[in-house]
């Protein structure tokens, strides 16, 4: 009996240290739902969450805030979301705006710095009373440059597709009736591209 | 004699070949004019350097190669550059890119050539030489060739595979190179041998193509090289890299490597020729071999100029009145032309005449009944119809566990598909979108890492910000101090030498003390001297008065005597 008390007792030491020795040592930094929160909104800190940056709305979403603020990730941003954390699909709070990049009408331009410390990822270069232009590739188009601008120079245009960024379309099918002649002996059964429009 | 290998499924469409092989090359008259898109290969986009009116010779570079793998571009005839910029290009998007376009002037006057010596030259030399040619894979990927010539450090270049299998319905181009400039074909191919040396030189050739398989044997037996002309059996996809390299090596390209990792390389019967022409002739790639065919009445091969409009080649093939369209490329994996305006490019190997009565329209697609056929047909042996699963409900991560990116996109599976899935467009929509995913999610974590290093700046500006100011405030509240200190010790000893700064503060702070002291003395020095000012214009009673008090005051010891100075 008291052998028996002693092993079970024994056992709890053992296994009680083990998992704190265990806690210690592999102890996770941070919130890890956080990390991927923040890994699936689109990082443009734009602020339209009404958070102050991404990652404090991944944090906000953490603890329970809404999850369809973010405009830039759009319906399927929001789609996502709702996956990984096992919430109801809502739609979008905001209009979801296409890509676009910011534009410096470099004439107008007084060169007051204002825009540089608005940029969230430092994506304007400039100096005091100089020019001011953007570096296309790295601008989220936040529009956070817009307010403070005093002369609006900046502008907002939206991305074009071009034939690198082209992609192929999601193949719809005709509705109406062609016959059903088979095309299977024409070579037009291949690859498909002809009738790709 | 090798022993062949095979590949796993394929197909076996009619082979439509016969049309455009009765009458020889011909050259294509000179066009109207002539735009050559910038961006003709895998890479870099080169910059146009001509500007509009400059007037240009045949052969001189408009376009320079932007970073190693691309190519340079060159103008296809002489004339006068009318306009640079957006032009519509043979893209199944039928959207614009940069273009230059040129007026011929019709004497079509070449550049001044320099034929070189490759073999006197050092590779890197002849590499260069290729890139600025502009020789690119002319099989219809258009990479770089010289991006492909160096041999891989790690393993042994075993087999040089040159491919004139041709194995696409309608196309013949390769076939009439062969035949009518085989010697060239063979001495482009021992170029590339002397930069790679492999152990042997393969050249497939499908068995459809007798004429050609006899020609290059003749070929090379007339230029003296030891390379083996194969006749490979006919069946689409045999002229696929892959798959041409399966067959006469019987190595199997692995996911994720490349075939120079097994110690094959594959050039195009076509690309040999070209880097043949510029470096033994010193002309750069303006022109290749377009096969003009489908529903035309006199089918043939054109040696075209690079830009040439598509409608005006086509013309000379005579189009029948049902032509509705005009497809580049082969009809398994060819595209119809977004415009018939646009130019012939690199890449362009055929084009077809399109319609509806040479290919009828597609029959509604049926559900898939998942019978197996087009994984029996899958030259790479992967399972389509889960790919199009997956594609299909856009769950891409799927797709690229059943390797979606080892596709080919050949089209036998949408060919032999009984259902009639266009299963082709399933696969390109879905690389495309995992593609722009990538990117997206590549220029999101840049942005983030940006974010956050803005965001640790601020912070450290405002530390440092705050650092300073404290600094300044503890250096004025020292200032203080030591003027309050000294303020003390003027008043203390008011008659007295000023006294030695504080033993305890520091020297700087001594020399800033000792300057304060040397200017308020100054001061106090000037007060004295306007304090004495009234002293002027008094009348000898007055005076007398002051010396009386003057007297009294420096027996009682007040004062120190003014006079003994001037004695």
């Amino acid at each position: 009996m008291i052998s028996a008390i002693a092993v079970m007792a024994l056992g709890a030491v053992i296994l009680g240290a083990l998992l704190g020795y265990a806690s210690v040592k592999f102890k996770v930094e941070g919130d890890p739902l956080v990390d991927k929160i923040d890994g699936i909104l689109p990082q443009t800190q734009c602020g339209q969450c009404g958070f102050p940056g991404c990652r404090p709305y991944a944090e906000a979403i953490a603890k329970g805030a809404e999850i369809n603020l973010c405009p830039p990730g759009g319906a399927e941003g929001v789609q996502r979301l709702a996956d990984l954390l096992g919430r109801e699909v809502k739609a979008l709070d905001a209009e979801e705006k296409p890509k676009a990049v910011a534009i410096i009408d470099e004439n107008t331009c007084i060169g007051c710095t204002l825009c540089i410390q608005a940029c969230p990822v430092d994506a304007i270069v400039g100096a005091a009373k100089q020019m001011h232009t953007i570096i296309a590739p790295l601008c989220t188009g936040c529009e956070l440059c817009l307010p403070p601008c005093p002369v609006e120079c900046i502008s907002m245009q939206v991305i074009t597709e071009t034939v690198d960024s082209w992609k192929w379309k999601y193949p719809v099918v005709d509705i109406k009736t062609t016959g059903m002649t088979s095309t299977r002996n024409t070579p037009t059964g291949g690859a498909g591209g002809i009738k790709a429009a | 004699m090798l022993q062949l290998f095979k590949f796993k499924g394929g197909v076996k469409p009619a082979t439509n070949k016969t049309q455009s092989v009765s009458q020889p090359i011909a050259i294509a008259p000179l066009p109207s004019h002539v735009a050559v898109p910038l961006h003709q290969s895998i890479g870099g986009t080169p910059r146009p350097i001509v500007a509009v009116g400059d007037k240009v010779l045949k052969g001189q570079k408009i376009g320079e190669a932007d970073g190693w793998i691309s190519a340079a571009v060159h103008a296809p005839t002489s004339g006068t550059v009318i306009h640079v910029g957006q032009q519509t290009v043979p893209h199944p998007s039928g959207l614009a890119a940069d273009c230059v376009v040129i007026e011929p002037d019709g004497k079509d006057e070449w550049i001044e050539r320099k034929a070189v010596d490759y073999r006197s030259l050092a590779p890197e030399t002849v590499r260069e030489l290729l890139r600025e040619a502009g020789v690119v894979g002319l099989g219809g990927a258009v990479f770089p060739t010289h991006g492909k010539l160096t041999p891989a450090k790690s393993v042994p270049m075993e087999q040089l595979v040159i491919n004139g299998a041709e194995c696409e319905p309608f196309i013949t181009c390769d076939d009439l190179l062969m035949r009518e400039r085989g010697e060239e074909v063979v001495r482009g191919a021992a170029i590339f041998r002397d930069l790679l040396q492999p152990q042997k030189v393969l050249i497939g050739i499908e068995d459809n193509k007798p004429e050609a398989v006899a020609a290059m044997q003749a070929a090379v037996k007339a230029v003296g090289e030891d390379f083996e002309v194969i006749a490979v059996p006919t069946r689409y996809p045999a002229g696929g890299a892959k798959q041409l390299i399966r067959v006469l090596t019987g190595k199997e390209v692995p996911n994720g490597k490349r075939s120079t990792d097994l110690g094959v390389q594959c050039f195009n019967v076509a690309t040999a020729y070209t880097a043949w022409r510029a470096l033994a002739h010193g002309e750069p790639v303006i022109s290749r071999l377009v096969t003009v065919t489908g529903n035309v009445a006199k089918p043939r091969n054109y040696e075209a100029l690079i830009g040439t409009p598509m409608d005006e080649l086509l013309a000379l093939g005579e189009p029948k009145a049902d032509t509705n369209g005009i497809i580049m490329g082969g009809p398994m994996m060819g595209f119809l032309v977004p415009d018939v305006k646009v130019p012939v490019v690199k890449a362009t190997n055929c084009l077809i005449a399109h319609s509806d009565a040479l290919f009828p329209p597609k029959a509604p697609e049926m559900p898939c009944i998942r019978c197996g056929e087009c994984a029996r047909a899958c030259p790479h042996e992967l399972q389509p119809f889960e790919m199009y699963w997956f594609s299909r409900a856009k769950n891409f991560g799927k797709t690229q566990e059943y390797n979606i990116f080892d596709c080919i996109e050949c089209g036998c599976c949408s060919f032999v598909c009984p259902s009639r899935i266009p299963l082709v467009q399933y696969f390109r929509f879905a690389k495309s979108e995992i593609w722009a995913r990538e990117k997206e999610k590549k220029a999101s974590e840049i942005a983030k890492t940006r974010f956050e290093f803005k965001q640790f700046r601020d912070e450290r500006e405002k530390q440092e910000k705050a650092e300073k100011l404290a600094k300044a405030a503890a250096a004025q509240a020292a200032k203080k101090a030591a003027e309050a200190a000294a303020a003390q010790a003027t008043g203390e000893a008011a008659e007295a030498v000023p006294p030695p700064a504080a033993a305890e503060t520091s020297p700087a702070d001594a020399v800033k003390k000792a300057a304060i002291q040397a200017a308020m003395a100054r001061a106090k020095a000037q007060r004295e001297a306007a304090a004495s000012r009234n002293t002027e214009s008094l009348t000898a009673e007055q005076q007398q008065d002051i010396q009386a008090i003057e007297a009294r005051r420096m027996a009682s010891g007040l004062a120190v005597p003014a006079e003994p100075k001037a004695e």
